[in-house]
This record gives C-alpha cells, structure tokens and sequence, in this order.
C-alpha cells in the first residue's frame, strides 16, 4: 500500500499541504443471526478505501475514495487539498499539531483463532442450540441470537515519515429472550444488552462466554420478570452489576472528558461537556474510591479501544482520569494537546473506517477494581436495604452530560444482606458527580469485566465505534430511583 | 457517478458468476460533503466517493447477502461466493418466498416529485464555505459562538434480480444544521431538501441566534405536567420511535406495542397519519428492499391505528397467523427491507394530516396559560416497549410561557412521556411541514399543543 499512499502524499504536498496523512483500510464482517428457531440474517461485507487528511492554509480538509488507481487516488488527495483551501476562508486560527515522533511498526491484535477460519455452520449450529434453549422456556415469546467477527486491516503513512501497519480482529456475541403478555413485554440478555459481549480478540471469545450454559437461566428470568413487583419509587442504595456500571462509565465520564466536546467541536450534535478546562485537577468527580483510566494498551485487555497507534500515529497510551476521585485528565488528539497544555496528544483519533475523518473516541475508560478482596456476593451481604440492578435496557444523558437515566431490565431488592425478591422495570437517575460521590464500595478484580460497547455514536457524519470499558460492581449511596415510571 | 445502464452491467456480470436458483443485486452509492463548523470556524471538512454492491443469493428456501465496494472481476466473483456459500449451508425456511418477478412490481403508479436538482449536485467546498462564513456573519453579529453542518450528496439506488425486476433512482440532498450558544444558553435550527436552492442558512442562523439570546439566564421550574407547545423537529424525534412498530413482523414477533390494538382508538381524534414516498416534502427512493412499489398507506385515522405494512414474506405469514382477523388489510405494500433481515419492514415516508383549523406556534403561545416551548429533544430511548414510554431531555432553546407570552428560557427537563399518552392529548396543530431532528429519519410533522406532557427532573443548565 505504500505506493498507493505514497500517490496521495506527494499529491497533496504539491498542491500546497504542510502536512498529509494517507490511511487505507480494508475491512471484512460477517454478521449471523437467528430468531425464532430460523436464521435471522447471514451476511459478509467487505469493504476497502482510501482516506486523505491534510492541512492546508492552516486548515483541514479530507476527501474519501473506494478507488484506489492512481487517477483516483491522486484526485482524492487533490480534492482534499482544495476542500482544506475552502476550509480556510472560515478560521480563526491555523491547526497546530502537537509534534509526534514517525515510526515504522507492524501490530495485531493478539488472537488465538481467526473466527474467519470457523465455519459457518459450526456457529449456526450454536445459535439455534441458544435459540432452542430460551425456547424451552413456557412463556418465551421471542428469542434473538446474534454472533459478529470484523477484521480490520489498516495502513497508515504521514508526511512526517510515519508508517503503521495494524490488523484488528473483533467478535461479538449474545442474546436476548422477550415475554409477552398483558400489557407488557419483557426482556433479558445475556452477557449483556444490545448484542451482548464484544472484544478485540478471536473466536476464543465466543467459547469463553458459555453462551448455552446461561440460555435456560435468561429465559426463565425473562419470565419471571413478568410476574415480579414493579421497582418502587424514591431514595434507595443502589448496587450495579458490572455492565451496567460500564455503560454509566460510558456515559457520564467517557464522554464528557472528550476534549473536542469540551472545546465545543460536537456542540451541534453530540453536545458539549460540563467538564470545562477549569475543572482539570480541581473537581472532585467521584469519591476516594472512584479511580477511571483511559487506557488503550494491550496490558489493559482485548478492549474494542485497545490498539497499538491510534489513526494518526500516536501510539497507545494510559490516561489517568479520575484518581482518587479527583478529575485528572481528558480525551486528547495532536490538534487538541495544547489547550491543556500537553505536549503530547493522549492518542485518542480513531475513525470508523477509510471513508470517515478520524475524531476523538473514548479508547478503554474503565474504572479500576477495588484493592481489597470483595465479590458481588460479599458486597449484597454487607447491604442492608439497596436495589440490585442488572443489565441495561434504557439509556439517556442530558447534551452536557450533567442529567441522566438508565433502565435496567431486572433488579433484587436486597434486604439484610439478601435478595429478597425479583423487581421489574428498575430505573435510577441523578446528576453525573452527585452520583460518582456517592459511591462507597467496589468489588475487586475477580469481578472486574472488560465490556464492549460496539455502538456508541458521534461526529457528523455520524460514526459508529467501539469502545471497551472495564468494570466491577460497586454500590452507590441515596440514589434517586423508579422516576422512568413517575407519572405514567 | 454510477448510472443505470453500468449498474445493469455490473448485475449481468454477477449473474453470469452465480449458480443459485435465484440472484438479486442492490447497486448504490455516490458522492457526499459535509462542512463542520464550530467555535465560528470550518474545523472538518469531508468529501466521500463510494458505490457498493450487495449480492442476494438463493437456493430453495434457503437465502444470504453478501457486499462489497471492489469491483474488479475477482471481488465480484467472490462476494456471489460468500452469498452461495452463507447460503447454502442453511436450513430452508419454508417461509421464504422467490423473489419477486418484474411483473409484481411495475412501474410506480404514484407521480413522483423531482428529486435530484442539478444545482444540488455541483455544490463546491466554497459554495459551502460561503454559507458557513454567513452563518458565522450571524453569530458574530450578535456576539454569539455558532457550530453546525452544511452537507450535499448525489446519491443512486438500484435493484435487480434474475426474475427481470429492475429499478433506479436517483436523488439529491442537502441539510444545514446550525447551533448558537451565548454564555448560559442555546438555540438551534436544522433544515434539509433535495434542492439546495430551497435551504436559507441565514434565515436558520437568525432563528438559531434568536432562541440563544432569549434564553440567556435560563431559570429552574419544577419538573411537573406541563402544557407544552413542540416544534416540529421535537415532535418528528418522538414520533418516529412507534413507527417501527407498525410493521408487520412486529407484530408476529409480539414486541410491538400494536399488538392486540390495531383497530383500536389509541390516539386523538385529530391524529391521522399517513405513509406515502411521492408526498412533494418527502424523500427516498419508490421502492423497497426487495424492488416492490411503495404504497400510499393511511396508518392512522382519528386516531384508530387501521393498519399496518408488509414485506412479501410478512404479509404471507401473517395470512397463516393466529393474528390475521385482528390487524386489517394484509397484503404486501412495498416497506420491506433488504432480505435477509430480523425487522421485517416499517414505514419510512410519514406525513401527518392536517389538522381543520391548524395553528401557528405563535397562536399556540397565545392560547397557552402556563406551559414550556420545546425547540427539541434529544438523547430519547425507549423506556417502556408496550406502553411506549420515552425518555430523552429538550434541548437548545426551552423557554416558559405564561398568559399567552413566552416569558424567559428555562432549564432543560428530563421527560418520561408515553407516546401513547402525548398523542392522545394534542389540543392544537400546524401545518405539517419537512422536519429533521438527530433521533429520527425525517418526516412531514407539524408542531403541536399537548397537555399534560411528563417532565420528571431538571438539569443544571
């Protein structure tokens, strides 16, 4: 691909860029799925293409093609030069890029089976064994199995030198079970909501997951949940189970320390962040307890943000966040380093695929588990009155990311150390630090997940990305809770 | 830029490549732009060039996709091969029907309005960048910071298979989305149409600038029932969250809230809906995911769900459904989506109905008492599936209003609304006109008066 890109850079130096990267991709997926006892859907995509970013006149342009010919490639480039040109008739001052030494690496994703070389009908095979299971169940009204692999092969060269060569693999999988009678429908998935669990790793992951061993348990769960008390409204403890917990990670501390948001780049869009620059190492987000790291390394785990260099050429770095409670760090990219005086971007660029302008995405946010030796099961037994919630079924957060609500798809009420009954349609709301203070206990690493969240949406165009976020359950104090259902 | 008789091409070679009984191929792609600005300056600026083929094979019962954006001979032979191959080693659904033969789908009967505009489609970055510098015109003229999109496409869709179906269509779009925010406060304005000409980014950023600056030291009110006036984009981000439950797999599936009511009074008397591809402010291709025409389909009428839509295969299987007396019409329509697929079909060209004696937002200001102006919605999920509670916040431009005037802006709300409920509870209309939001597709909406609207917390801003 070298000469392809090297078409692109040498376009764009010509046609006045003072800097140029070139990213080709080539991307394949396959996506599986089954309903009701048929295969649902079956699809391959691939897709490959080239992406030229520039900086010209002190401003950026990007241009996207899936030809990779000379004539096109070098059009690309030119177009991207000509769009930067336009892009500085409206400015206020020239990008400034935060300096990066080029390097020239080869990375994978440390994998141990290509899920590409599994067959089809193995894995169909494993979904309809699912689907049969939560089927099994009187009263299962609709069972959903899916089962996802991408392999994403990327090379990136700059201008300055720079020349990285990264292949990523990524599999997913889950399911869901819904009941419905009366007035109502019920739902519960497994490992977690909205397609269950994802990594960057191979097929291992999907033999990891004992994904028929829980099929009969979720079913019957969705069930009973029909037939449970509906979570009581007011103040109440709250415990969350690790997922639950790493979608709010997701939600209230992984967007708001996006420096572009807080630079007021996504105000029309995905909104802007209460986080101003002023709260860096003054605001107290959390309490003692809450640790939260960025983090992108392999070490940290098979994230879907863990990689070896971002998409412009930064390599992959662990951000402390929030430590010991205090904010201590955003999101960054080499345009954004300077506004809180870094001389080094965070490496935090990623863009969705070669046709889509790499943007600040969250890599790993995960808040670290507790040091002392504390399982879920020891945490209910030190919880006087709290509600359990499990699994995410709703999810809402205000544009600066102050106000939220989540809905889980099925609580315990916990009473003296002990789940005392099942809870329908639990909810729990509250502003994003009242929340993170109120947090007094988090189980240790024996229940600390790496989760994936394979769709979290930003930039305009809209790009969808990957982001992993590690968590233990933890329990949080006087939590607002059942406001979902006040009124209605 | 693809044209039809290329796209034909492509198809006849991937025929030739295959050996299943039976090969579709949906051909699309095009060119699009989209200038970003923020903090009154063009920070991104993205042009994408892409066609890609989508390759639908079956063999008896028994069907898969597979897609690619190479198309050289090799990828060509490949993605028939993926498609043969996913397929193949499937069991077969008895339900799955043959493609539809060109005599199923004929030419459209509906009189399509003119969808692609040449102007649209030669739009430059300058063109775009002289609006964006207007549009920052406006913001600084009023000491305000502004970010937004201006965005043009020229796109083509095409479908054919090995029975003769073959259908074309091209478009044009363009939208300008424009935010204005002041120290404590912020306004908004979004816009699209297939013809550039038809977009006013200065009259959008005068609104945007408007709603900023009088909203500036928004006051907290208590979270409680409201009358609440939408504007249309508040109303289409809501809205569009039943829509996909009125197909009717849906249905089958047991996870829409019409189950067991279609043929009931859900809504309003004044709420009657339709769906309906060559309305003149509608947009999108005439036919669906498996060629079929789409039909001009009343949804809603006074407020009695009456029916829903179909693909083929839904609308043969809920011939054979314990559901079939109970859901009106059944019969293909033309709202599938490409097979194979878990949802089925909805309905994706929504038009509300006039309302008798409709209302403009200013009337319903005047009529109003104590209630909240909502410019738009944002962040709305879905609460509850059967009783379709939504949740989400307003958002750029929330304002009280009190003995018929709008008073001052107010802190944003977190709401808990049914839809079931805000339907049933709209006390005045507008003219229903193109809306975009960030939650929905667009529809034709109008802004509406509704009582009694759940809000159930306050943010801080």
């Amino acid at each position: 691909m070298k000469y392809v890109a090297d078409w692109a850079l040498n376009t764009a130096a010509l046609r006045g860029a003072t800097y140029a990267d070139a990213r080709a991709v080539d991307e394949r997926s396959r996506a599986l799925s089954t309903k009701n006892g048929t295969v649902g859907g079956a699809s391959d995509t691939e897709s490959r293409g080239i992406g030229v970013r520039v900086i010209a006149d002190g401003a950026w342009g990007f241009a996207a093609s899936d030809d990779l010919s000379r004539a096109a490639v070098e059009a690309t480039a030119a177009q991207a030069v000509e769009i930067a040109k336009a892009s500085a008739s409206v400015k206020q001052h020239d990008v400034r890029l935060a300096p990066e030494k080029p390097v020239s690496v080869e990375w994978t994703t440390p994998h141990e089976i290509d899920p590409f070389t599994v067959s089809v009908e193995q894995n169909i095979d494993l979904l309809l064994k699912i689907d049969a299971e939560l089927r099994s169940v009187a009263g299962v009204t609709l069972a959903e199995t899916n089962m996802n692999f991408r392999r994403e092969e990327q090379w990136f060269f700059s201008s300055e030198g720079s020349s990285i060569h990264q292949t990523k693999y990524t599999a997913g999988a889950g399911y869901a079970a819904y009941a419905f009678a009366g007035n109502e429908i019920q739902k519960r998935s497994y490992p977690s909501s909205f397609g269950g669990q994802w990594q960057n790793k191979g097929y291992e992951l999907i033999e990891e997951l004992k994904l028929v061993e829980n099929a009969r348990r979720i079913g019957e769960e969705t069930v009973a949940l029909l037939k449970a008390d509906r979570c009581p409204e007011g103040a109440f403890d709250v415990i969350l189970e690790s997922s639950q917990l790493g979608l709010q990670i997701h939600e209230s501390v992984g967007h708001p320390i996006e420096l572009d948001r807080v630079l007021g780049m996504e105000a029309n869009f995905a909104g802007t962040s209460f986080l101003t620059l002023d709260k860096l190492r003054t605001l107290r987000y959390g309490s003692d307890l809450v640790n939260i790291v960025a983090d992108a390394r392999q070490e940290h785990g098979p994230g879907l943000g863990t990689f070896a260099f971002d998409d412009e050429g930064v390599p992959a770095q662990c951000t402390p966040i929030i430590t010991n409670g205090l904010f201590t760090g955003y999101l960054s990219s080499r345009e954004t380093a300077h506004t809180i005086d870094l001389d080094r971007s965070g490496g935090t660029l990623r863009a969705e695929g070669w046709n889509r302008l790499p943007i600040i995405r969250m890599t790993n946010v995960s808040i670290l588990p507790g040091e002392t030796p504390l399982t879920l099961e020891q945490l209910i037994a030190s919880t006087d009155h709290a509600i359990l919630m499990e699994t995410n079924r709703s999810w809402s957060i205000d544009d600066k990311r102050y106000n939220f609500q989540f809905g889980c798809e099925m609580g315990w009420e916990i009473k003296n150390g002990k789940r005392a009954r099942m809870l329908k349609n639990p909810s729990y709301s509250g502003i994003t630090t009242d929340f993170w203070n109120s947090m007094d206990a988090i189980c240790s690493r024996d229940e600390w997940t790496l989760w994936g969240t394979p769709n979290c949406g930003k930039g305009q165009p809209q790009q969808v990305m990957g982001t992993g976020h590690g968590a233990s359950p933890a329990r949080f104090r006087n939590i607002k809770v059942g406001s979902a259902y006040k009124g209605n | 830029m693809l044209t039809k008789e290329k796209a034909h091409e492509i198809f006849s070679r991937l025929q030739k490549l295959s050996t299943a009984d039976e090969i579709e191929a949906l051909i699309y792609g095009g060119h699009s732009a989209l200038t970003r600005f923020a903090n009154n300056t063009i920070h991104q600026n993205v042009a994408e060039e892409n066609t890609v083929i989508s390759v639908r094979t079956a063999f008896g019962g028994r069907t898969a996709r597979a897609t690619t954006n190479k198309l050289d001979d090799d990828s060509l032979k490949r993605v028939v091969q993926s498609s043969e191959n996913l397929a193949k080693i499937q069991h077969p659904d008895p339900d799955l029907l043959p493609m539809p033969a060109a005599r199923e789908s004929p030419s459209f009967t509906q009189t399509m309005p003119r969808r692609h505009f040449d102007q649209t489609a030669a739009t430059t970055p300058e063109d775009r960048a002289e609006a964006v510098a207007k549009i920052v015109g406006v913001a600084k003229s009023r000491n305000l910071t502004t970010a937004g999109i201006f965005s043009t496409a020229k796109t083509v869709e095409g479908i054919f298979n090995s029975l003769g179906l073959s259908h074309w269509h091209t478009q044009t779009s363009s939208e300008i989305s424009v935010t204005m925010l002041a120290d404590d406060s912020s306004g908004w304005q979004k816009a699209n149409s297939p013809n550039v000409a038809a977009l006013d980014a200065v009259a959008l950023a005068q609104t945007a600038a408007e709603k900023a600056a009088k909203s500036v030291a928004p006051r907290e009110i208590p979270a409680e029932k409201y009358t609440v006036i939408l504007e249309p984009a508040a109303v289409l981000d809501m809205a569009g969250f039943m829509f996909w439950d009125f197909g009717g797999l849906a249905i089958l599936d047991q996870r829409s809230f019409l189950t067991n009511r279609v043929g009931s009074k859900l809504f309003g008397d004044n709420i009657n809906i339709w769906d309906d591809v060559a309305h003149p402010s509608q947009s999108g291709s005439p036919f669906d995911g498996e060629g079929m025409a789409r039909q001009r389909l009343q949804l809603v009428e006074n407020g009695v769900v009456k029916r829903l839509v179909y693909a083929r295969g839904t609308a043969a299987k809920m011939q054979k459904s314990e559901h079939k007396d109970q859901v009106g019409p059944i019969e293909p329509t033309g709202h599938g989506f490409p097979l194979p697929n878990e949802m089925g079909e909805a309905p994706m060209n929504l038009v509300f109905a006039p309302p008798l004696q409709p209302k403009t937002i200013d009337e319903m200001i005047a009529s109003t008492e104590h209630g909240v102006l909502v410019t738009r919605l944002w962040y709305i999920r879905e609460v509850d599936p059967y009783e379709k509670i939504l949740t989400g916040m307003t958002r750029d431009g929330t304002f009280y209003v009190e003995g018929g005037k709008v008073r001052h802006g107010v802190r944003n709300f977190r709401f808990n609304e049914s839809l079931i409920h805000m339907l049933s509870n709209v006390e005045e209309m507008g003219m229903p006109v193109r809306a975009s939001g960030e939650e929905s597709f667009d529809m034709v909406v109008p802004a509406m008066k509704v009582k009694d609207f759940n809000f159930t917390e306050v943010t801080k801003f």
